[in-house]
């Protein structure tokens, strides 16, 4: 079976598309990291690839509002190329910053603000998956077999805002992918569970049947054991070294994606 | 006309805006547009500018304001760097599809809605804003409107001489003046410092009599910058007397480089060094294919007087000095450091007589900086992992703040050393990255004096991490790979004079058409040109053949790029200006003519009361009261409110354990394919030169070396940095401390084989000033030392944190406590300085690091604290709070001489880690540790109890859910 093809956006302040490649490639993809206006230079190319990464970072630097100048951008140049990316039966997914472009570019419903304490925060969050037939909805390819995970945020706009009637329709769809809890981490250090004040405690959201996924948290950076806060207490008791788990619970979400093509 | 552009939350949103507006204020942004557009098209932009869901937008008409009755409008003075201005340009002019070089001129403000009285909405106001750098206008709400005049802060400079000679013919107090305060402008006033000194300022002159003219302007301000004390370090370099020694090379040849040197030649095949001390920063090995390089800075002067964009400006400047590593390294890791006054010190102070030019306060200051690490780091994509925070009355006058970046360059790039680099003749001279401004014109100068009335406005800049972001991927990530430019290096302090000026000695010349720079607005004069400090460029030299390449890539990578000149081998400085040569100097005259100058040093003997120690056996309350206080306590909303895990990189990160303790080195892991690890840690201790500042570097070295073995570091493979702060550096009596503290670098550098790669310094922490009632004040930091250090670990997976972790493992502390409560944290508390400072013992430190990385080495350590500030009982009290646990200690038989409870339990002895071995282990351990002093305290106590004992007497007996309480008081409150 052939690798699939990840496209992962880069330029303008956007910044985690190296170790958004390193995830999908650790997962067993073909990743290319491709600067925005060489996309924009070549929009055809666009055709060649599977999946779609809007990753992490702070394009054009927060101003104006989070994700919106990229978008704009985005917009601007690549509507139609977006469009017929997304009639083909393939996977797109936006993470922090990059959900914040997505939900600007109108994929995604709703908007990600400012956290309600007003600051930029990083630690780490519990999820649970409810994107998922058992919740009524369809089934991501993202999202299978995960029912719970714990990850890092790391943002200050990424309070999730949403109308009660279009909240109604989305849970109806089961579009909600996940929601802050209290598990394994905020109890461990004794944190909120929700870390920003998003509206019914979402993290992340799903469109086009679960295909498009956009996340605050970031999957890519607990792709391996020790980025974990649990990690050295884990690896107490294991036997020496060779018995430490290597793979962190993140890189699963990677593989998804991949294996959907194989 | 103007138009001008309102966002404002919706109504139906109920967020609230960032900062966390406090009296439900409410925030609208405000966009003032002074170019020509359609109603049409200013409705397009106005819909780029809102999310629909979150904000409604109103052209040229005011939102309907409801529930307040005044709006203040905080904006830029004109020639602030607008970041957000700027971002609306690329906004707009990706949406009309307009040319990049079409001149577009937005202008940003917020605009703030509250209540109240007249009187009250003015304190809000000055609360709000930094009269440096912004402007605040108040409004009353009307009819439920608002009317703001549409004035945009453009900036307009007066015609003037682009180019006037300065007579040096003048008598000996006159070249005084225009050493001190600057030359005489057409307007008649001084434009600023020069900071020459007289004997400076005769060498200048002698050079002009031999060439039979006086020196243009451009050609004094250029000698200024390349000279000033920021540059030349003048202080290191020239030599000194030290007790009746004379050290001819100077402090820096001979103990710094002296100690690298001596190390390297000690290693041998070992030697992991590549490039110290000869590049913007100091580059070792990381493995087979890839350096790690470290560099840290200072930015104190422009953080006193513009907290946010003084730090900002210092971490972009330093993550330029990765960047400008080699032929351009990749910032992996921020690091920082502050040193402030007490937030709560609300003592007024003025700039000058008059009391027109007030002094931020401590608190505005400190809130101000932290948030512009933020801002620098976070945009960036670069993790801010390592920090610490420091306080002390007399940084209130002007804080320090430590800014460093590590970076990861391949050992070889296009089949050439990465780290070797040099302009050729022939070479366009290339600037790259952001505009050219007045802003931090006379920086370098400025902070080689102190802060008073004449310090300059203009030598405030901010930073713009997305333009500097921009330029950094498109270099290190593109641009160097594939070849294209031959040298590189940043535009920081003295700006292209000093970039070009530096760079030019590669190849042995340069000439320079300075009207090619690209300006922010026009009208800028020669000279400020060549010494503007505006921020986000670096100056590389591009063979011509390489040119339309490396244009074209920049150009789609949105990044600004010029040729300004050429590289040459003619020996000389020339710059012309639209065809006349205003500046034709020899590099042998502006690089070596400086005169040399002896320092002489004055012996100081520092005699303290001893403070009057507390009575009775318990210290319970003793200990958690030191643990509450701020140099002691953790500062988690700093570490959290700093993207630390961006890069996918954290091992050991700043907080740790379910208490979420503050760590005293971090790890990380700069190439994820492999399974090496970088350990990044610091230390100073300023206190401890209030008795001896030897002691006190030795101390901070020692600690910075220990932190880094504590997380399982190779002691094999560390280097370490300094950063010398010191203040009144003219003054012998300080200048004797600074040899002993060097001398003291050079020892321990030594004895632990760390070498040197790389350092800094900032010699006049000093602020001259008022009170409220006019009355002088002068305030001066103590000498401050903070050492860095940065090691490899081979196997990242072995990395210890440093909290308590499972109830029943057997506590340990490694080392001798003996009786040196002098300097620290507990006399401080009792209001005191003693004099037992604590001394490094090299041969039995050593001893313990080895062993300990032996265990380390072997998985024997369940946890591992390094002992600091506070002590042995400040260092229990985090394991426990780190882990959530308690613990059952005696403290009877603890190894050293300590000989009083408080010495037992508070003394900062060096040399002593705090080590937790599961029991299983013990034996083990034990056996590794044979000949080393340490002593078994007892266990870890899984129900949360901690109680210390010395035999049978109960000197602490608290929980660990209190201390975690006290812990964290100070950051839960900011």
């Amino acid at each position: 079976m052939k690798k699939p093809k990840i496209i992962i956006l880069s330029g303008y302040g956007l910044n985690c598309e190296e170790e958004t490649k390193f995830a999908f490639e650790s997962a067993g993809g073909l990743a290319d990291i491709v600067h925005i206006n060489d996309l924009i230079a070549k929009p055809q190319m666009l055709s060649q690839y599977q999946i779609l990464a809007f990753p992490g970072g702070f394009s054009y630097g927060d101003d104006t509002g989070s994700g919106k100048a990229f978008a704009n951008k985005f917009k601007n140049h690549l509507s139609k190329e977006l469009e017929e990316f997304l009639s083909r039966d393939t996977l797109v997914i936006g993470i922090c910053n990059g959900f914040q472009i997505i939900t600007n570019l109108g994929i995604l419903p709703g908007a990600l603000t400012y956290n309600k304490n007003g600051r930029y925060m990083d630690r780490w969050v519990d999820l649970k998956v409810t994107g998922s037939p058992r919740h009524g909805g369809v089934s991501s390819p993202w999202l299978a077999g995960i029912k719970k995970i714990s990850l890092p945020i790391a943002h200050g706009e990424g309070r999730y805002v949403i109308s009660e009637k279009e909240y109604r329709k989305m849970k109806k769809g089961g579009q909600i992918a996940f929601t802050y809890t209290k598990g394994e981490i905020a109890k461990f250090q004794n944190l909120e569970h929700n870390p920003n004040g998003s509206d019914h405690d979402i993290a992340g959201v799903l469109a086009y049947n679960g295909r498009v996924l956009g996340m605050m948290p970031h999957p890519e950076r607990a792709m391996f054991s020790h980025q974990s806060p649990l990690w050295q207490i884990n690896k107490e008791g294991l036997p020496l070294h060779g018995g430490v788990k290597k793979e962190g619970a993140g890189l699963q979400i990677f593989k998804n994606a991949v294996k959907y093509f194989k | 006309m103007i138009s001008r552009i309102y966002v404002m939350p919706a109504r139906s949103a109920t967020h609230n805006v960032a900062g966390g507006l406090k009296n439900g204020a409410k925030q609208i942004d405000s966009y003032l547009i002074d170019s020509e557009f359609s109603k049409k098209e200013l409705e397009t932009l106005a819909r780029a500018l809102t999310n629909p869901i979150l904000e409604e937008s109103f052209i040229d008409e005011s939102p309907k304001i409801e529930k307040f009755n005044f709006a203040i409008e905080i904006s830029l003075l004109p020639g602030v760097t607008d970041n957000v201005a700027h971002t609306v340009k690329e906004i707009a002019t990706d949406l009309f599809k307009l040319k990049a070089d079409k001149p577009l001129n937005f202008y940003t403000s917020k605009i703030f809605l509250v209540s109240g009285k007249a009187e009250e909405v003015k304190e809000i106001a000055n609360a709000m804003y930094n009269p440096l750098i912004e402007k605040a206008t108040i409004v009353e709400v009307k009819n439920r409107k608002i009317n703001f005049l549409n004035k945009v802060p453009e900036v307009i400079l007066n015609k003037r001489t682009p180019v006037v000679t300065v007579p040096l013919s003048a008598p000996d107090d006159e070249l005084i003046k225009i050493g001190g305060e600057g030359i005489m402008d057409e307007s008649g006033t001084r434009r600023g410092p020069l900071a020459l000194d007289l004997a400076s300022m005769k060498a200048i002159k002698a050079y002009f009599e031999t060439l039979k003219r006086d020196p243009t302007d451009i050609e004094l301000e250029s000698l200024a910058q390349t000279w000033s004390e920021h540059c030349k370090h003048t202080i290191f370099a020239n030599s000194i007397d030290a007790e009746g020694l004379q050290v001819k090379d100077g402090l820096y040849k001979t103990y710094i480089k002296g100690a690298t040197n001596l190390i390297r030649k000690q290693k041998g095949k070992d030697d992991f060094c590549v490039s110290v001390f000869s590049d913007n920063a100091g580059g070792i090995v990381f493995d087979e294919n890839y350096l790690v390089t470290h560099k840290v800075e200072t930015h104190n002067s422009p953080s006193a007087l513009d907290p946010f964009g003084g730090a900002v400006t210092g971490i972009g400047g330093v993550n330029r000095d990765a960047i400008g590593f080699g032929l351009g390294a990749k910032p992996v890791v921020n690091t920082y450091g502050f040193c402030f006054g007490y937030p709560e010190d609300e003592r007024k102070f003025f700039r000058d007589k008059n009391l027109t030019q007030p002094m931020l306060s401590g608190k505005r200051i400190m809130d101000g900086v932290i948030k512009g690490i933020n801002v620098g780091g976070n945009c960036s994509g670069i993790p801010t992992l390592s920090g610490f925070i420091k306080y002390d009355d007399r940084f209130r006058g002007k804080p320090l703040v430590f800014a460093g970046t590590v970076g990861l360059i391949p050992k070889k790039v296009q089949n050439k050393f990465s780290h070797e680099k040099g302009a050729k003749n022939g070479d366009y001279v290339v600037m790259v990255g952001g505009k050219v401004g007045l802003d931090g014109i006379h920086g370098a100068t400025f902070s080689s004096v102190k802060i008073d009335s004449t310090s300059p406005a203009t030598a405030v800049q901010i930073g713009d991490p997305i333009t500097q972001k921009k330029l950094s991927d498109a270099i290190v990530k593109e641009a160097r790979d594939m070849g294209l430019y031959n040298s590189i290096t940043d535009n920081g302090a003295g700006g292209l004079s000093s970039s070009v000026a530096e760079m030019a000695r590669e190849c042995g010349g340069v000439k320079v058409f300075l009207e090619k720079v690209p300006l922010k607005y026009p009208g800028l004069t020669p000279w400020e040109i060549w010494i503007s400090e505006s921020q986000e460029r670096m100056t590389l030299s591009v063979p011509k053949d390489k040119w339309p390449a490396f244009q074209k890539l920049m150009e789609s990578r949105g990044v600004e790029s010029t040729v300004i000149g050429e590289f040459t081998d003619s020996g000389k400085v020339i710059i012309e200006w639209h065809g006349k040569k205003i500046m034709d100097m020899e590099m042998e005259f502006l690089h070596n003519g400086l005169p040399k100058h002896h320092l002489t040093t004055t012996k100081v003997e520092q005699k303290n009361p001893e403070p009057e120690m507390p009575k009775g056996m318990s210290r319970t309350k003793v200990l958690e009261n030191l643990l509450g206080e701020k140099n002691i306590g953790g500062f988690s909303f700093i570490s959290q409110q700093y993207d630390h895990e961006v890069q996918a990189s954290s091992v050991l990160k700043p907080l740790s354990g379910a208490g979420r303790i503050n760590t005293d080195a971090q790890v990380f892991r700069p190439v994820l394919s492999s399974n090496k690890a970088v350990v990044l840690s610091s230390s100073t201790y300023p206190s401890y030169g209030d008795i001896s500042t030897y002691h006190m570097a030795a101390c901070a070295l020692d600690t910075a070396v220990r932190n880094i073995v504590a997380a399982g570091g190779a002691l094999k493979h560390l280097a370490i940095l300094d950063n010398f702060c010191w203040c009144s550096s003219n003054d012998p009596k300080r200048l004797y401390q600074l040899v002993e503290s060097v001398k003291a670098c050079y020892d321990y550098a030594v004895g632990y084989g760390t070498p040197f790669i790389s350092g800094k310094d900032s010699m006049f922490n000093d602020f001259k000033g008022y009170d409220e009632k006019g009355n002088p004040v002068a305030i001066s930091i103590p000498p401050t030392l903070l050492i860095s250090a940065i090691s490899v670990m081979p196997d990242l997976y072995k990395t210890v944190s440093p909290e308590f972790k499972n109830g029943g493992d057997v506590i340990y502390l490694l080392g001798e406590t003996k009786d040196e409560l002098g300097g620290g944290e507990y006399f401080k508390m009792l209001g005191g300085v003693g004099n037992n400072v604590p001394k490094v013992n090299l041969e039995k430190n050593l001893k313990v690091y080895l062993a300990l990385e032996k265990c380390i080495e072997k998985e024997l350590v369940a946890s591992s604290l390094s002992v600091t500030s506070g002590g042995l009982g400040i260092a229990l009290a985090k394991a426990c709070v780190g882990g959530n646990v308690g613990c059952g200690v005696n403290l009877k038989d603890l190894a050293g001489s300590a000989s009083t409870i408080d010495a037992k339990l508070f003394s900062e002895s060096q040399g002593r880690i705090l080590v937790s071995v599961s029991p299983k282990n013990t034996k083990e351990f034990e056996k590794v540790l044979v000949g080393i002093s340490y002593t078994k305290l007892g266990k870890v106590e899984k129900g949360g109890k901690i109680t210390i004992v010395n035999g049978k007497n109960k000197i602490v007996e608290t929980n660990v859910k209190k201390l975690n309480t006290i812990y964290h008081k100070f950051s839960n409150s900011q």
